[in-house]
């Protein structure tokens, strides 16, 4: 590179930024902290019909007691209708319920086919792989299905890895595409907390050993398939006790139709009160609207994750997040950028701060540490000192920053120029014979307190070394984390970041971000004595974590999100997986888990609500004959009792497919305390729940009514 | 003074006695029932039953406790009336016979005091102070035993035991029941209610008729018949006897009575899961139905439309005709809405849409403000449900009062409510579709049937007040009136309890922004409206067919 064309480069680029440290913010929130979904494409409800049909199996409808009553109900007034072929009445009702029945499994096949969709993609690259099996030294080739735990196999470049483990020798750099979609290689070696490798993934560089940590067929891929096919999918705790309720509901509502018969034989109502009619109105009271909706919720729950790129190993994970009342969070990578940054120069008396920033650019040039170049770069933006290159400096000679000197600088013009860690600074000017300016101390203690890392300035030149002054080195906490804080408490959730730091390091940094509490000096059992303390209260920990030391508490955790890039441990440790290993979205997990318990009560609400509306529709059109007082019921004006039951019917089965979009990309949520979230969805699904299909058979009711013979 | 503004002033000053009772009485069972001393005349009762009244109970001990109890009294109430002509003080009455004396039994050992019979002309004076006065005291008393059970189920954490029955038992019959209705009975007396042990008098009228005038300790009877929410009237015609109720006074009073104790017994559950206004969510929701209520009936009452209504003033036609329409509707919804069943008006004769809340009333569960104790429990049972539902909404699995409502506690909450409409849609159906049922029926029509669904709802829901309308005595009625009375009675408990245990276990979550706030309006609403609905499409095609046919009619 030319002295010339860099200057020129330089030149050009001094008005615009060069750091950009806000660009890793978490995506996804973009709207204002709203949880977003894949948009629903009304093609899939044709293309997963097949399917629809296919559930109606009689052993898998049973799962869903709601469902399986309509079943049941489809198939009586179906054997009705053939009884006595001529009634079309019969017949529209038997059509209507089977519509009912396959609508649901509808909502349940469409939630289902957009995993497969994924499921798809990751077994194109669950290719059969051969692998090169280390046979006492020598190499042999065996098929990759044919692995056990602990053989080690050796994978180069262009080779597919062939199962999961860890690699026990080498370094090199894998393609993870496959699993994660992200197209920029990552670095896997062995030892530390990067040594995980996966399965179906693609090794672009150099020569490792792997040793395989799981059997085939037990692999991560083959978890991710089952999991986003929903085969591994149980019924969670919620929603098995949401089914319990459902149930129970059903038989009430059973009683009341059963019992219907003789109240309605004594009434002299008998001709009104026909199987048919009573089969349509149970189905219109028993709560199918979420009876059907409730498989593809569940499945819209985790499909949100997946395409978060978050794998949750199960259902009761999801929903724990919703009630996760504390979040560890660990400070470096989730609060704050991953490295400290130069804020601000600090003279010692007798000096300038311009001379400071000076000295500490030189001699910052050949640090090429991420906290280095912060420094370079905060000269050129606040003292206007333009960068100088290292090439620009003739005769000069660079003192690289190394772990062992702490130290970094340049010797130039007779001018020995230093920047480093205190303790290292003091004693090269020492040694030299220099004096360590008195406050120097003071100013180091002052920013330390402030939870910064102070660096000291030295020069050696005609006067003698000496200190010039100091560094202040910060945190940056991430931009907006206090407002997702904020936002979190408003939820009921309390904050805790996780550091290394000393205490008035990481105080400083806690108060900064605005989190409810910190754990500083923080080890694995301290980071364990704190999960079960807030368990031991009742209370549930979600956390990140990545290190083979953070796998006990992920275990313990009640929700444990591994991030990819760590450990296998880790990530067998976790109950879900990031792949995208972005602390931050933890976050977002709560978020979904909350809009998926949202989603299913709120739905849960709407339906109990529509009743209402169909017992007015009906309950007159069964006995204003008999008593013509009930005819005062009839609030909708309803045309004919056929087209008033008929009406309840169509408006149950359409309701279902009207509210598939809203159940797989879930209700609206943003973050807010428990009473306005509440006043908020009552409003919504209670009262409208009420309300709408008031509107929606009356509708139904008066097209009907223009079908000549009907009515 | 305007009848209206008359039953204004009687309304506020009910209201008005009851906002000041409540609170010292509420404290003052809480602290009963966490004492630890015992009185000397708890010892020595504890001693001749052979009871621990110390150790603390599990779910299933304590359950065990209330169902050897309550099967002793029921038999022994049986075998009482069975020989009641062979022991003194008889008055000459015959033994009832077996499926009365069942129908008896069960109906005073559940609380419900449904009577197939007429007091005055069946029951000895033994019976009915040592047989059926006693149950009156005790069967409240275990109410209230499984109220605070379910009450220590969610005060306390980590722990399986709920209490000791046998102290709660003997505690509430002790110190609350008995000086209440002490109290209340003096007053009683003071108002002209009688108390003797004497014989019948035989006198003559002024027409020239005979008359028997019935003796009896009416008065004390009558103090616990309502504290209790029992119900069982000394006297067939109950508090429209003047013997029961003398004047305007106590008329009021025996309405406090039976309102007191239900509308205090949520502060006293506020007070022991250490949160009153939890329980003033809870009273208000049981004080906003009765009120709407009382509104509702007292409303279509003087608007009943007709010739002799409108120069009457308002319906009266068998209301309590020395205290008017408001007393009359007062007591009706008081009495329906407490599972105390005692009247002083014929529930029969209220127009028919009246008769439909007064249906509606018990068809909630009597849970507004329900019997005591159980009004309590039933309550608690279906903010449960109303958590469930809605709590969903805030994106948390539900809790309430920190704990964890999940697929345990959901499943007994469910089995719960699925009981009594079982048992009065099952029964009504049975009745009105068998011969044995039929037959017994004197009304037709609409009325008919909501004179067989009356007697359904209220003995399984444990009221005890009749439509009447028919002839209760049969064996086909007293068999299984009885049966729902007593399922109707002890299967809730059954899960009651266990749901209790099921809390008791569970660690407490801590309360944060993210929590259904359970003492809000919102909340009291939410409940209002989660009760008023579950139970209305659970019932509404049986009140369409009932009350409502009949009082849209017209």
């Amino acid at each position: 590179m030319t002295l010339e064309s860099t200057k020129q480069e330089d030149d050009m680029s001094t008005d615009t930024p060069t750091r950009a440290p806000h660009s890793d913010v978490p995506t996804g929130h973009k709207d204002g902290g709203r949880v977003g979904a894949g948009l629903f494409d009304p093609k899939q409800l044709v293309t997963s019909l097949p399917d629809a049909i296919r559930k109606l199996d009689p052993r898998v409808m049973v799962k869903s007691p709601v469902m399986f009553v309509v079943l049941v109900g489809s198939v009586v007034t179906t054997v009705l209708a053939l009884k006595d072929p001529g009634s079309w009445f019969g017949w529209v009702i038997a059509v209507w319920l089977w519509l009912t029945v396959i609508f649901a499994n509808l909502a349940e096949a469409v939630a289902e086919g957009r995993g497969k969709a994924q499921a798809d993609t990751l077994r194109k690259a669950k290719t059969d792989t051969v692998a090169r099996r280390l046979n006492d030294g020598a190499e042999e080739q065996v098929p990759g299905t044919e692995l056990r735990i602990g053989d080690l196999v050796v994978c180069e470049a262009g080779d597919i890895i062939p199962g999961d483990g860890d690699v026990v020798e080498g370094v090199a750099s894998v393609d993870e595409s496959a699993i994660t979609g992200e197209s920029a290689p990552v670095i896997r070696e062995s030892g530390g907390d990067r040594s995980a490798v996966t399965g179906g993934t693609k090794v672009l560089s150099d020569r490792i050993v792997i040793k395989i940590t799981t059997k085939p067929g037990e692999t991560f891929i083959d978890r991710m398939i089952n999991l986003v096919e929903g085969a591994a999918r149980q019924k969670t705790p919620n929603e098995i006790a949401l089914n319990i309720l459902l149930a129970s509901l059903t038989i009430v509502f059973l009683l009341a139709v059963v019992t219907l018969k003789p109240f309605a034989l004594y009434a002299g109502a008998d001709k009104q009160t026909s199987l048919i009619v009573l089969t349509a109105l149970l189905v219109c009271l028993i709560p199918t609207t979420i009876g059907a909706l409730l498989s593809a919720i569940g499945i819209a729950g985790m499909d949100r994750l997946v395409q978060r790129n978050v794998l949750a190993m199960s259902g009761r994970a999801v929903e724990a997040a919703g009630d996760v009342s504390t979040l560890l969070l660990d400070k470096t990578g989730t609060i704050t950028l991953g490295n400290r940054q130069a804020a601000e120069f600090v003279p010692v008396r007798g000096t300038t701060e311009a001379e400071v920033a000076d000295a500490a650019q030189l001699s910052s040039l050949a640090d090429e540490t991420p906290e280095g170049r912060s420094i370079v770069v905060l000269a050129k933006e606040k003292y206007g000192l333009r960068e100088r290159h290292q090439g620009e400096l003739v005769d000069a000679e660079w003192v690289p920053f190394t772990a062992q000197t702490r130290m970094s600088g340049v010797d130039v013009d007779g001018r020995k120029v230093r920047k480093g860690a205190t303790g290292s600074v003091i004693a090269w000017v020492q040694e030299r014979g220099g004096e360590v300016a008195e406050d120097a101390q003071q100013l180091t203690d002052a920013i330390s307190q402030a939870g910064g890392t102070p660096l000291l300035v030295a020069l050696e030149d005609e006067r003698g070394p000496r200190v010039l002054g100091v560094i202040h080195l910060k945190d940056v906490v991430k931009e907006g984390m206090r407002e997702r804080f904020d936002e979190l408490r408003r939820m009921g959730i309390k904050t805790v970041m996780i550091t290394g730091d000393n205490p008035l390091t990481a105080k400083a940094i806690a108060d900064e971000a605005g989190v409810d509490d910190f754990l500083a000096e923080a080890t694995p059992e301290d980071k364990m004595a704190l999960i079960k303390r807030e368990q031991a209260g009742g209370k549930l920990v979600a956390m990140t974590g990545d290190g083979t030391n953070d796998a006990p508490a992920l275990a313990q955790a009640d929700v444990g999100v591994a991030m990819n890039t760590g450990t296998s441990a880790a990530k067998e440790a976790g109950n879900m997986v990031d792949l995208d290993s972005n602390p931050t979205k933890l976050i977002e997990i709560v978020e979904i888990g909350k809009q998926l318990l949202i989603t299913r009560g709120a739905l849960t609400t709407f339906s109990i609500a529509n009743d209402v509306a169909k017992y007015f529709a009906i309950i007159p059109a069964m006995f204003a004959v008999a008593y013509p007082g009930l005819d005062k019921l009839n609030i909708m004006g309803l045309a004919s009792p056929e087209s008033a039951i008929l009406s309840a019917v169509i408006f149950n089965a359409l309701i279902i497919i009207a509210l598939v979009p809203l159940a797989l990309k879930g209700v609206q949520y943003r973050p807010m305390s428990a009473d306005k979230m509440l006043r908020r969805n009552l409003g919504i699904y209670g009262l409208g729940g009420l309300i709408a299909p008031f509107i929606g058979i009356k509708i139904i009711d008066l097209l009907i009514s223009l079908i000549p013979g009907i009515g | 003074m305007s009848p209206v503004l008359a039953d204004v002033l009687q309304v506020t000053a009910l209201i008005g006695a009851l906002a000041l009772v409540h609170r010292p009485l509420g404290d003052y069972m809480a602290a009963v029932y966490s004492s630890k001393r015992h009185l000397r005349i708890e010892k020595w009762i504890y001693r001749s039953v052979g009871a621990n009244p110390d150790a603390e109970m599990r779910w299933p001990a304590y359950l065990r406790g209330i169902l050897i109890f309550s099967a002793v009294g029921t038999l022994f109430l049986y075998v009482l009336q069975r020989v009641q002509d062979k022991l003194p003080l008889s008055l000459g009455f015959k033994p009832i016979t077996p499926d009365q004396a069942f129908n008896t039994a069960a109906s005073f050992i559940a609380n419900t005091n449904w009577q197939s019979y007429s007091g005055e002309v069946a029951m000895s004076h033994v019976t009915q102070t040592a047989g059926l006065a006693v149950q009156n005291f005790v069967s409240a008393a275990v109410g209230m035993a499984v109220a605070v059970a379910l009450v220590r189920g969610f005060a306390r954490s980590r722990t399986g035991d709920l209490g000791n029955f046998w102290s709660d038992l003997v505690r509430g019959t002790v110190r609350i029941l008995i000086p209440l209705s002490l109290i209340a009975a003096i007053i009683l007396v003071a108002c002209g209610a009688i108390q003797n042990f004497g014989d019948i008098h035989h006198i003559t009228t002024l027409t020239g008729s005979k008359q028997a005038i019935s003796p009896g300790a009416v008065a004390s009877q009558e103090a616990i018949k309502d504290l209790g929410t029992n119900g069982g009237g000394f006297f067939n015609a109950n508090s429209a006897h003047p013997f029961e109720s003398p004047n305007g006074l106590s008329n009021l009073l025996e309405i406090f009575l039976l309102l007191v104790i239900p509308f205090s017994m949520p502060r006293t559950f506020g007070k022991m899961v250490g949160s009153i206004k939890q329980g003033y969510a809870i009273v208000a929701a049981m004080g906003i139905v009765w009120f709407g209520a009382v509104i509702a009936v007292t409303w279509l009452e003087y608007a009943h439309p007709g010739t002799a209504s409108h120069l009457a003033g308002g319906a009266m036609e068998g209301k309590e005709q020395r205290f008017g329409e408001g007393a009359s509707s007062l007591f009706s919804v008081s009495t329906t809405m407490t599972s105390t069943g005692s009247v002083n008006s014929f529930h029969d004769s209220f127009s028919g849409l009246s008769g439909g809340v007064l249906l509606l009333g018990m068809m909630l569960g009597e849970i507004t403000p329900g019997g005591v104790g159980s009004g309590l429990y039933g309550m608690l049972i279906m903010a449960i449900i109303a958590v469930f539902l809605a709590g969903l909404m805030v994106g948390r699995t539900p809790e309430y009062l920190g704990k964890k409502i999940s697929t345990r506690e959901i499943k007994l909450a469910a089995c719960y409510i699925l009981i009594t409409p079982a048992l009065v849609l099952i029964g009504t159906a049975m009745a009105i579709a068998l011969p044995d049922g039929k037959e017994a029926m004197t009304n037709i029509g609409a009325h008919g049937f909501s004179e067989v669904l009356y007697a359904y709802t209220s003995a399984s829901n444990n009221n005890g007040s009749a439509f009447a309308g028919f002839g209760a005595n049969t064996p086909f009625f007293n068999t299984t009136l009885g049966l729902c009375m007593l399922l109707g009675r002890f299967l809730p408990m059954v899960f009651v309890l266990a749901l209790a245990g099921s809390l008791a276990e569970q660690k407490p979550v801590p309360e944060t922004a993210g929590t259904l706030r359970t003492e809000k309006p919102l909340f009291t609403g939410l409940l209002v409206g989660t009760l008023l609905i579950v139970t209305g499409l659970t019932f509404f095609p049986a009140l369409a067919l009932g009350p409502l046919a009949e009082g849209l009619s017209s």
